[in-house]
């Protein structure tokens, strides 16, 4: 899949969520024709809803679901056309066309349910949120650098525990130890290499933030080469049944990421507030000058503040591909949210990261219980982040700088 | 310099020297202002007053809330309660460059010139109420052209005076340290204000060009400005300054005319220390390394 | 290899339609960056709403095309208020933040499927620009021995170099004069700006209102060469890209981002071909395991970001710059 042209569906039931995600359709019959009605091929959904079809080269061809082939108890809702156009622009990558699929019935699930479902997964998402925030207010803190390549690094979590997972056969709790390792091994090259010495030659910051956007598209094309253009999912964990707390449903693995979020982000906080390491590391983002020119080693707090915080955010990535999928798009879809949270926190202070990280996250995912559409709610997020810099643009728990 | 003394400077002698004195002719009046970072109270001054026509001199140890009060008072930074008036206008969550526009400007102590403007442009932006700043009249040339010319010829004279004529086309980033401190100076007279304020001119200036900046200085009183300068250089403040207030630990701990300040105990005990009086390259070498020993052995003992 | 047929694709490419769409979005970009020193890394949210603003006027309320090019402005304008409002009091960080969120929340906006009427979904809009096409005059193309256009695409080069034209004089009028000055204060020092009694945030805003419907137009101008919007072509990568054209042909010059945007693109579109020719045919010249042909289109995206940093790095000033008057120092 995704090598040379070709049309992939995905069929999902918009209605019936598993994971958080729309659940798969397997089973279906798919037909793309050209425009003048000939056939050019046909494939069936596979576990993951997914179906392939080749094609000749780009041009418009149109898609069709035999309805006759759709699971019992699934019907298209009256927004969905059994039909669809899909116009291939460039010969190449595959081009996507998705059917989303409602059944007509009523809704069941009341409000409370799903408000409460909905805050229960914002505080999860809210969790993997903070971990990529952490670490950007981290590498923040100790360089001043807002860095743009930040999406970067929570895709690189994802990407190498699937390599891990996939294609070395690492059960995916280890292959997510080894992405985590790898994250914090890049965090070091990543300084060695490239910040460490821009910061040698006296780079300002505007300057090093252009950096960090062309490290970003950089980065990004690297993973789409390597990885694909498509979504993919690690081998374990991925459907699992929910079991009930009461109000709270929540399966497994979501479970775990809670938890790891938490020993996590509570250890590096411990760590900051009692370790030498941690409290140089405050020091030197309250104030670098007089933190250099009291003998602290500067250079090696920014250093390590580049290895926690590339693998604080590589674990995000991990948890996110765990939670849903991995693509290598999901740093960039990440990064609105991650810079939302921590501008919401106050740009720099980690217990504001943390905060705004849990109110966005939970604003995203209460959002469609509320009408806003599912497709679009990361939109909340950017509304909040705007609102708040009109009232307080240090943010919740930020502080403002010297002028003169 | 006492020959002829102005009005100004005349009447400053009738003001009682305590902390928060009354002026006759004040064109700044402030009360109440304070500023806290964290826990530390950076300014807190009870009441000010500053007096038209003459030259005062702010003083006090390093991390006395100088700069502090500058920017509180010129909109740059607010204040956690306090009002001031410049002239009679309330300046409270007064935008800086309304502040400027007023009639009061100040420079900064770490200069902020503009580095990759030339020395000439620099100087040309300083100058208030261009038609070409506009952005409808901007792209046609022939109706800011006079104008332009009219602010150049005013900048040449400006640079000529400061000694800078000859950097005129250099760009700002090429200057000295002391070069940048003249132009940022020169290029707030530009905007011709009423009320010019100086945060600490002579840092790094050297001590020919020094004596020529304080008869500028002096000329800037002498065309009807009023002064307010911070300065850690006493030579500068005995020998321009009209009036000196004394800050220490964000409060005004002394103000009076030079003299009785240099004279007051406490102003030496907090700041100006046992020698200011003397000038230390005059003193006897010998006696001031006996002078040392002697303390020395006295911490020893 | 053809080596004559990838140079000719270059040339074509860097003096055609989609080279254009890079310049002028590259000339919005030095007023807001180059000028000004604003981080606007949202670009292709001013193109997206330029481009989304005709189209819905015409195909989905049925209003006129010239409508829907005044729509375009419009949209842009109110863009570059929303985002400066909040942001340009603040430090340039914030301004970078909200325009790279806002232009992929558009994205998104514009692609979802909840609102496909209005906006058409992952499919985007066509229809619309038919009275554009109408006003071409030319009766062929053009065949200038090496290279050669379209008819459409004449059209296209013509209206495109046009409005780069116009842009680079407007641009050049206004920064020649004092107006362009606070500007250049601004991008050195804003405080220093602000003491001498300059509305420091106006400025900006004007700043950011004129380079952001410079990139409205760009928009505009992609709409209408492309015939059709599609919400995944104004993804971050094309903000990256034209900040790679204007620091390749120099920030805060006039010509910086029309010299910049031809090579750039003449260079992008030659590897293209390269690759494309070496991974293309039944025997390709590179093994498939290694680089298959969808691969090789992202070969331009990964030199341009290695070219970006680099760039940034080391010749902060542009390939022709000086680096003394240059916007940035890179050092
Ligand atoms: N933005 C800020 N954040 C935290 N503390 C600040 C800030 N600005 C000033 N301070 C503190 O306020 C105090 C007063 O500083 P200020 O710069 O006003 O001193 P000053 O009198 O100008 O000293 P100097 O003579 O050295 O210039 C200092 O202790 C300084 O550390
Ligand atoms: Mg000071």
């Amino acid at each position: 899949m995704g090598d040379g042209t070709a049309i992939d569906v995905t069929l999902s039931d918009d209605s019936k969520k598993v994971d958080g995600q729309p659940a798969p359709i397997e089973g279906v019959t798919l037909t793309v024709t050209t425009d003048d009605g000939t056939e050019v091929g046909e494939d069936v959904t596979d576990a993951e809803g997914k179906a392939s079809i080749p094609l000749p080269g780009g041009g418009t061809y149109t898609v069709t679901l035999d309805e006759d082939t759709l699971p019992e108890g699934i019907e298209l809702d009256s927004k969905t056309r059994t039909e669809l156009e899909v116009r291939v622009l460039i010969s190449g990558s595959a081009t996507i066309a998705a059917f989303p699929i409602g059944v007509q019935a009523a809704d069941t699930t009341g409000f409370a349910t799903k408000l409460i479902d909905s805050i229960v997964s914002g505080i999860k998402f809210g969790l993997i949120i903070a971990l990529a925030a952490l670490g950007l207010s981290l590498i923040f803190g100790a360089t001043g650098l807002t860095n743009f390549a930040h999406g970067e690094l929570i895709t690189l979590g994802g990407v190498v525990t699937y390599w891990f997972n996939r294609d070395a056969g690492l059960p995916v709790i280890l292959a997510g130890l080894a992405a985590v390792l790898v994250s914090a091994l890049f965090g070091y090259a990543q300084d060695r290499v490239l910040w460490r010495p821009l910061r040698r030659r006296g780079t300002g910051l505007i300057a090093m933030m252009i950096v960090s956007i062309g490290f970003a598209l950089f980065l990004r094309s690297i993973f789409q080469y390597t990885f694909g253009g498509s979504t993919q999912t690690y081998d374990q964990y991925v459907a699992q049944v929910r079991h009930s707390w009461g109000p709270i449903h929540l399966n497994d693995k979501e479970i775990a990421i809670i938890v790891i979020s938490l020993v996590v982000i509570t250890a590096v906080c411990i760590a900051m507030m009692k370790t030498r390491m941690g409290k140089a590391m405050r020091a030197v983002s309250d104030n670098p000058a007089l933190s250099a020119s009291s003998g602290m080693r500067v250079d090696s707090v920014i250093r390590n503040a580049w290895i926690l915080g590339t693998a604080l955010t590589g674990l995000s990535g991990v948890l996110l591909g765990l939670n849903s999928q991995v693509s290598f798009q999901n740093g960039g879809r990440m990064l609105l949210l991650v810079f939302a949270a921590v501008t919401l926190g106050g740009l720099g202070t980690i217990w504001g990261a943390l905060l705004g990280s849990l109110v966005i996250g939970i604003i995203v995912e209460v959002g469609p219980t509320f009408g806003v559409p599912s497709s679009i709610k990361e939109v909340g997020a950017l509304v909040v982040l705007i609102l708040i810099l009109l009232v307080r643009p240090q943010g919740i728990l930020g502080r403002r700088e010297r002028i003169g | 310099m006492a020959a002829e003394l102005t009005a100004a400077q005349a009447a400053l002698a009738q003001v009682a020297t305590d902390p928060g004195a009354k002026k006759p002719d004040p064109i700044v009046v402030g009360s109440g202002i304070t500023r806290t970072f964290g826990g530390l109270k950076a300014v807190d001054v009870e009441h000010i007053e500053i007096q038209r026509g003459v030259i005062t001199a702010l003083i006090g140890p390093n991390g006395a809330g100088k700069t502090t009060l500058f920017n509180l008072l010129t909109g740059f930074d607010e204040p956690n309660s306090g009002q001031w008036s410049f002239n009679g206008n309330a300046l409270q969550s007064v935008s800086a460059y309304k502040v400027a526009r007023l009639g009061m400007v100040r420079t900064f102590q770490l200069t902020k010139v503009l580095a990759k403007l030339t020395v000439i442009e620099n100087m040309r932006l300083g100058a208030t109420g261009q038609k070409g700043e506009k952005f409808w009249l901007a792209p046609f040339k022939w109706l800011w052209k006079g104008q332009e010319d009219e602010i150049t010829s005013r900048a040449d004279d400006l640079l000529a005076r400061f000694k800078l004529d000859a950097k005129r086309e250099d760009f700002a980033g090429s200057l000295s340290g002391g070069q940048r401190k003249l132009l940022e100076m020169a290029r707030a007279l530009m905007v011709d204000p009423e009320l010019i304020m100086l945060d600490e001119p002579m840092a790094g200036v050297n001590p020919a060009l020094k004596q020529s900046l304080l008869g500028h200085v002096q000329s800037l009183r002498d065309e009807g400005r009023t002064v307010l300068f911070v300065e850690h250089d006493m030579d500068m403040v005995r020998h321009i300054s009209d009036w000196v207030i004394v800050m220490a630990q964000g409060q005004i701990v002394a103000e009076g005319t030079p003299q009785s300040v240099m004279a007051d105990q406490r102003v030496i005990d907090a700041y100006l220390g046992a020698h200011h009086d003397t000038d230390l390259s005059e003193l006897d070498e010998a006696a001031l390394e006996a002078e040392v020993e002697a303390e020395i052995k006295e911490e020893q003992a | 290899m053809d080596f004559l047929e990838i140079l000719r694709t270059a040339l074509q490419q860097a003096l055609g339609p989609t080279a254009i769409v890079y310049v002028l979005a590259a000339i919005g970009i030095n007023v807001h960056f180059g000028y000004t020193g604003l981080l606007n890394f949202g670009q292709s949210g001013f193109m997206a709403v330029g481009a989304y603003g005709l189209a819905v006027t015409v195909v989905i309320l049925d209003g006129s095309f010239w409508l829907g090019v005044a729509v375009s402005f419009v949209a842009a304008l109110a863009l570059a208020i929303v985002l400066g409002l909040p942001t340009l009091r603040l430090r340039a960080d914030y301004l970078a933040i909200v325009t790279i969120a806002t232009s992929e929340a558009l994205r998104l906006v514009f692609g979802s499927v909840e609102m496909k009427d209005t906006f058409g979904g992952s499919n985007g809009l066509t229809g619309y620009s038919k009275v554009y096409k109408d006003l071409n005059p030319y009766s062929d193309g053009i065949d200038l021995g090496f290279i050669s256009y379209r008819r459409d695409d004449l059209w296209n080069i013509t209206v495109g170099w046009s409005l780069v034209a116009i842009c680079c004089l407007v641009v050049w009028a206004l920064m020649r004069s004092p107006w362009g000055r606070v500007l250049r204060s601004i991008r050195e020092d804003e405080d220093a700006v602000r003491s001498l009694g300059k509305n420091v945030f106006a400025y900006k805003m004007q700043a950011l209102i004129l380079g952001g419907m410079i990139g409205g137009l760009a928009g505009l101008f992609f709409a209408l060469k492309q015939a059709s919007v599609v919400p995944t072509d104004y993804n971050t990568n094309l903000t990256f890209l034209a900040y790679t054209a204007l620091l390749v042909g120099g920030a805060a010059r006039v010509l910086g981002p029309v010299v910049g945007g031809v090579i750039l693109w003449f260079l992008l579109s030659g590897l293209g071909a390269t690759f494309g020719q070496m991974t293309s045919g039944p025997d390709p010249i590179l093994p498939t395991w290694l680089m298959d042909s969808s691969q090789s289109s992202l070969t331009r995206f990964i030199v341009t970001g290695l070219a970006l940093m680099l760039l940034m790095i080391f010749r902060p000033q542009g390939i022709f710059g000086d680096r003394r008057e240059i916007a940035i120092d890179g050092r």
